[in-house]
């Protein structure tokens, strides 16, 4: 079937089949493999999207649902050219490894933010418990979080 | 805010070189990859732990929509069996299926879908064979590889079924008796490396035979040596190139697609891209070897450690993988960092049909880490003496010598650790009531915490930097200098997250005097081994070759007086020397090459009716040589220290007649942002005199010693014994 969406604020079309996630059509149709696979089944966030402004996991939303919808990913956050000031945060504080974890992480930072300009460390321990980072430990994700949101 | 992208020397901290593109989702894991005309290959995989192959029938799939190719073993165009040490693991099983997921048919299709139905329909006719599942009937059980290929390489004769190793050190005088003597049995289950980035790549043919492999790994060279006789092609016909990884822990020192992708590719004479599941990367992939210890500690009245007697058995799994290595691993540091004078270890890796075991972070230290730090606790406890104390009184340094007879030449500050992670100030006890998060099991909103009792428990291990026994361990790096003084490094060590691709951007920086240096993609294509980036090893060696090239390709411009210059030097650690088969003792001056500790404290609280944990704050100081890049190397403590409290807690592959009954993240459940506490590191810098900028590896030692120490805090708030990892809420409430 045919749909179409929004992504990064560029409208877009695909052809997709009933079975596949909005995450596969992201990644292998449309040229946005910045979403990550790490488990495809709605454990790990490392597909984090911003879905019409709320966090979900691409990998859990069927691609033909979001026809007509709007989705945010990783490569549609900076303005400009320039980073997000949560893409200079996680860089700066050392917060990626491997990275495979962090474009989910950095969305799903994003999304706190905004909901919560200076959330605590209880605040950014529960918001972030969704996304799976193997590498790091998480010490310098919190850091990046706090370093973004000035705190 | 702007993020400096400092282009640092040698012990500054500099921002990783692929951080931006990683943040922005720009940068190219292996499973993002995509070719012209690309096809989507899958692994059809055994559902038995032991089976024998009657027949395999393909006319089905064959004729499923999209579908290119369907392979079994008689299409292997090569060697049918490969292997890190041994050739004795099939490309596709033929004959037999010794481990559940062992690779059987492979098919290329247009969808990943339509090469998953195709797959779904080629017919294999298992007769189901009995399993060898206990590790410790192994040795009475029908043998698994009858050819015993792990046998006549200088290792132990042992003529038992199933050995992959067996390796016996025998210390001073075995039967030295004691004031006092302590044991216990101990037991670790099976960890998972659960790296987040899938097994995945693209093979892509080449037009005249060969092929171009682009994969996530750890060892380009090795994978090439492994893949090539596999295709029936020469070396160079196979270019293996690293594509992004996302983590590795070990788990990718075997090979997972790269023989498969292959095939399809020059079979189909199309880009093949395959990309593991993750149920498909949890059997897929080779595993921490699980193990039982049995433990004596003998000591003087006033503590000092008088005889070890460590007997160690580690399931090997249904292949060799790495097995031998890890087997000699874990007997080498199986008394942990301490001076003992007399021993006898036993350490025994056997072939099962449970799930393949081979390299993960640690690499066998983490196991009898697990037990000597135990026992060292309930001899403290035995002689009444503080636990910090004894270790003190008992640890290893310069001078004192290894069970194996080795004498420690290098840096090796175990006491200065032990101090240091001593004299971490601990947090304050949390009072309660409290916001739920902050209770064990608390996010779960089960207790207010009224049965919560802490508990601060401290452990010390070690273990080897670089490869040992006598392997010729290498790294190659190549420099290029243009004209206009413009560098160029190609060095084929495998960026797998550790952050290596820094370490030869500050070295060269270092070296060469300028900031006008590019790193040139790893791959096999342009330079020779760096070996595997595995070990601890990576750091230093790539540290080494990169320092010898630049210097040489400085001198080398100089005599030229400027112009273009293009230098490849290898470089190579002070030589090691094989165990002597019979004595386990060290046949040269060294059979490792240096070591390095860390000492962690653990605050943990427990809810002793609920079982459950919350750990609260970890301080760990560890021998790091010399910080190359002080930010990433805090940044490997913490994820290492993650992975060790994972094993502690969570984390465990589940077994039933051999099958992994938990192939999820949903299931396998490691550490998230709830799990884990601060956790404060004191790098402690003692140059390690062999080292390039005295500098050791930093990857491991945090896991070594981090599941041992967050035990200990869990036995200090309980009382009880737990003796087994992962610790189940049964064994903390009693049940
Ligand atoms: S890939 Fe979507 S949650 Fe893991
Ligand atoms: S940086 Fe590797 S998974 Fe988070």
């Amino acid at each position: 079937m045919r749909i179409e969406l929004r992504v990064n604020g560029e409208p877009c079309e695909a052809d997709v089949w009933a079975g596949e996630s909005l995450l596969y059509v992201l990644r292998e149709r449309l040229g946005y493999p910045g979403s990550k696979n790490a488990c495809e089944q709605g454990e790990c966030g490392s597909c984090s999207v911003l879905y019409d402004g709320k966090l979900v996991c691409s990998c859990l939303v069927l691609a033909a649902q979001a026809d007509g919808h709007q989705v945010v990913t990783v490569e549609g956050l900076g303005e400009d050219g320039r980073l997000h000031r949560v893409q200079e945060a996680f860089v700066a504080a050392g917060a990626v490894q491997c990275g495979f974890c962090t474009p989910g992480l950095v969305v799903a930072a994003v999304d706190l933010l905004a909901h919560n300009a200076s959330p605590n460390d209880d605040e950014i321990r529960e918001a972030l418990s969704g996304n799976l980072c193997r590498c790091t430990g998480y010490a310098k994700i919190f850091d990046a979080v706090r370093l973004a949101a000035g705190t | 805010m702007s993020v400096q992208l400092e282009l640092g020397r040698v012990g500054e901290v500099v921002p990783r070189e692929d951080g931006i593109p990683k943040v922005t989702g720009q940068f190219a894991y292996s499973s993002d990859l995509q070719a012209a005309g690309m096809l989507w290959g899958h692994t059809l995989r055994s559902p038995h732990s032991h089976a024998r192959i009657v027949a395999i029938e393909i006319s089905e799939a064959v004729t499923m929509p999209g579908v290119h190719a369907v392979l079994t073993h008689e299409d292997v165009p090569g060697e049918k069996l490969y292997g890190l040490e041994f050739q004795d693991q099939p490309v596709l099983a033929f004959e037999r299926v010794r481990y559940f997921g062992e690779p059987v048919a492979l098919v290329a299709a247009e969808h990943p879908e339509q090469a998953r139905r195709a797959a779904e329909r080629i017919r294999v006719a298992y007769e189901p064979l009995e399993p060898i599942v206990d590790a410790e009937r192994a040795t009475e059980s029908e043998s698994l590889h009858p050819e015993r290929p792990t046998m006549g390489h200088g290792y132990r004769d042992d003529p038992r079924p199933n050995v992959v190793r067996s390796l016996v050190i025998r210390h001073g005088d075995p039967d030295a008796k004691g004031d006092v003597s302590v044991s216990g049995v101990y037991e670790v289950g099976i960890q998972d490396q659960a790296f987040l980035g899938p097994e995945s790549g693209l093979a892509v043919p080449d037009g005249e035979g060969g092929v171009d492999v682009y994969v996530a790994t750890q060892w380009l060279h090795v994978d090439r040596d492994q893949v090539a006789p596999c295709l029936g092609l020469q070396p160079e016909q196979v270019r293996i190139h690293l594509a992004g990884v996302g983590g590795a822990f070990g788990g990718r020192e075997d090979l997972s697609m790269q023989v498969h992708g292959a095939m399809l590719a020059l079979h189909t004479n199309r880009p093949v891209k395959v990309v593991y599941d993750r149920q498909e990367s949890f059997v897929g992939h080779i595993h921490r070897h699980p193990a039982k210890i049995w433990a004596e500690h003998r000591a003087t009245r006033d503590g000092k450690l008088v005889n070890v007697r460590v007997r160690i058995l580690l399931d090997g799994g249904a292949y060799a993988s790495s097995s031998t290595a890890v087997t000699s691993n874990a007997a080498s540091f199986a008394c942990g960092p301490y001076a003992v004078d007399n021993a006898l270890i036993e350490s025994l890796c056997v072939y099962t049909n449970n799930p393949p075991c081979g390299a993960m972070r640690g690499f066998g230290a983490v196991q009898v880490c697990f037990a000597h730090e135990a026992q060292m606790d309930k001899l403290a406890a035995e002689l009444d003496i503080d636990p910090i104390e004894l270790r003190l009184l008992n640890a290893l340094g310069p001078g004192g010598s290894l069970p194996t007879g080795q004498r420690v030449t290098g840096a090796l500050p175990v006491a200065e650790v032990i101090r240091r992670a001593a004299a971490l100030p601990l947090p304050e006890p949390e009072e309660l009531p409290r916001d739920p998060l902050r209770v064990p099991g608390g996010s779960g909103n089960t207790t207010r915490g009224e049965g919560v009792k802490r508990g601060v428990g401290f452990a010390v291990g070690f273990k080897n930097i670089g490869y040992s026994e006598g392997f010729d361990d290498y790294t190659a790096a190549r420099v290029r200098l243009a004209a206009d003084g413009n560098a160029e490094v190609h060095c084929a060590a495998a960026e797998v997250g550790q952050g290596v691709a820094n370490v030869i951007l500050q070295v060269a920086r270092t070296e060469l005097g300028t900031d006008d240096v590019t790193l040139a993609p790893h791959t096999t294509a342009t330079v020779d081994s760096a070996g595997s980036a595995s070990a601890s090893r990576m750091t230093w060696m790539a540290s080494g070759a990169v320092r010898d090239a630049c210097r040489a390709a400085l001198e080398e411009r100089e005599r030229n007086g400027g112009g273009e210059v293009d230098i490849e030097r290898i470089y190579r650690h002070p030589r090691t020397s094989p165990l002597d088969p019979e004595t386990g003792q060290t046949t040269g001056e060294r059979s490792h090459v240096a070591y390095a500790c860390a000492a962690m404290r653990v605050v943990a609280e427990v809810d002793v009716e609920l079982g459950l944990t919350r750990v609260v704050w970890i301080g760990t100081a560890q021998d790091v040589g010399k910080a190359v890049n002080p930010q990433a190397v805090t940044g490997q403590i913490e994820g290492g220290t993650a992975q060790g409290l994972g094993l502690a807690l969570m984390e465990e592959i589940q077994t039933r007649d051999g099958l992994i009954t938990n192939a999820s993240f949903t299931d396998y459940l490691i550490p998230t942002t709830l799990d884990m506490p601060p956790v404060v590191s004191e790098l402690v810098e003692e140059a390690e005199p062999d080292a390039p900028y005295g500098a050791k590896g930093v990857g491991e030692p945090p896991t070594v010693v981090s599941t041992a120490a967050v035990v200990a805090a869990l036995r200090a708030a309980t009382g009880r014994d737990l003796a087994r990892v992962p610790v189940r809420p049964d064994e903390i409430v009693g049940l």
